[in-house]
């Protein structure tokens, strides 16, 4: 049987991406950003698992307007990595686990939330730059990812109620699967940012750390937040926090584990626009 | 009934809803055209001649053509869309934030290696913050020129 094992949490700056892929990672405006990812790249080469299901975002790249599923799931054997306009990033192809994917779409939209399986899809910054900060620039990345979109660019976004829900259903669809596989859901985007308009460059530090604290210890109210709170108080790209509630919602503290350990604890002003947020969990 | 739209009073906020997305589809899309390096390079040879093969309005290509961010958005322009027409001018997404606010490069990064524009004063429309719209536009050039 596979288990979830730990969730990861992390901001996907493009500008982090940037920064390693041109070598400024050691100036200090940069160094102040990746200190916080030293204990983590250790850990994961330390607690390496066999499958990331990585929940992000895309940014205009794999989806124009032509078409925008709320949930997507990445379902096929690789996926190539998306020229955003500055060309590919220079980071390892992304090779999925196509049997594992199928199976989790299957048992998710059985729990009635409606994927979108798809089966081409380049993966932007929003997936790679977690990776590059977990993984450093390793010549392949660790094990294999299964990329899972969520649309937060246009509104209505999926509530971070639904998206908890999400990720219980995730965690009944990994344990369900009949292979002793060692999973590790991650939740990336925010914190709070917003890049556009007279407000751009919003950074809520109280805001930010209160969504940190309660994460860890209260995520079933956490979840029950409004949008609106998210976009009043972390800025108009801050709603990507929602997305960490369905790594959150995978941990299934009710259901078994319990509470989870906080094994690191990250938050940092500014990268770029951003206030970088991460943490690591562990099920006990 | 009209939908409940409670985003509507926050300052200097544009929320790219579905109602926005149908008055930018044309435009976006022109945007998502410039992730081909060669559609770059025909756009940069003759902007107004690649404008006009898409069924934008012509404010919206005139927006586009004075590289005026805030305006795209008014027209139903997304910033990850508008994005792909600053990667096409070289521009980092800092850049591009920063010219929505009316500050210089400079002091929009030192706003922000301070930690940022502040929440106080910027949750809703009528407060006294510096996204507020009567304090636009900001920076220390912009309230010279318009003294």
């Amino acid at each position: 049987m596979a288990r979830i094992t730990a969730s990861v949490y992390t901001s996907h700056v493009p500008a982090i991406g940037a920064a390693l892929d041109l070598g400024k990672s050691g100036e200090p405006y940069w160094q102040k950003v990746f200190s916080g990812y030293e204990f983590s790249k250790q850990w994961l080469r330390d607690n390496t698992p066999d499958v990331i299901f990585l929940v992000y975002n895309d940014h205009a790249n794999a989806f124009s307007l032509e078409m925008i599923p709320t949930f997507a799931i990445g379902c096929a054997a690789e996926f190539a990595i998306a020229d955003e306009g500055w060309g590919p990033r220079p980071v390892p192809v992304v090779k999925g686990h196509p049997e594992l994917a199928a199976h989790i779409a299957q048992s998710v939209i059985q729990d009635d939330f409606d994927l979108t399986i798809v089966n081409r899809m380049p993966v932007d910054h929003g997936l790679t730059v977690p990776l590059s900060l977990m993984c450093g620039q390793p010549a392949a990345w660790p094990c294999p990812v299964i990329p899972f979109a969520v649309n937060v660019v246009q509104y209505p976004v999926p509530s971070g109620r639904r998206c908890f829900n999400l990720g219980r259903a995730i965690r009944k669809a990994v344990e369900s699967f009949d292979q002793p596989l060692k999973v590790q859901i991650w939740g990336t985007g925010g914190m709070s940012h917003q890049l556009q308009g007279p407000r751009a460059g919003l950074i809520n530090r109280e805001f930010d750390n209160a969504f940190l604290d309660r994460l860890i210890a209260d995520p079933a109210g956490l979840a029950q937040m409004p949008h609106i709170d998210y976009v009043r108080e972390a800025g108009s790209e801050g709603i990507e926090l929602v997305m960490w509630l369905i790594a959150r919602g995978a941990m299934g503290d009710e259901n078994g584990p319990g509470k989870p350990r906080v094994a690191h604890r990250f938050y940092h002003v500014p990268a770029s626009n951003t206030a970088v947020g991460h943490l690591i969990l562990e099920n006990t | 009934m009209a939908l409940d739209k409670p985003y509507q009073d926050v300052p200097g906020t544009t929320i790219f809803d579905a109602e926005q997305s149908r008055l930018g589809y044309h435009l976006n899309q022109f945007c998502m055209s410039l992730m081909k390096a060669e559609s770059r390079a025909r756009f940069k040879a003759n902007e107004r001649a690649y404008l006009d093969e898409w069924p934008m309005s012509e404010e919206q290509k005139l927006a586009v053509l004075a590289r005026d961010l805030n305006w795209c958005i008014r027209l139903g322009g997304n910033i990850y869309f508008l994005a792909k027409i600053g990667a096409t001018d070289g521009k980092s997404f800092q850049q591009m934030a920063g010219s929505m606010t009316g500050m210089s490069e400079e002091e929009y990064r030192d706003m922000m290696i301070a930690g940022g524009r502040s929440i106080e004063g910027n949750r809703v429309v009528g407060e006294d913050g510096d996204a507020q719209p009567h304090r636009q536009p900001q920076g220390k050039s912009q309230q010279k020129a318009g003294a």
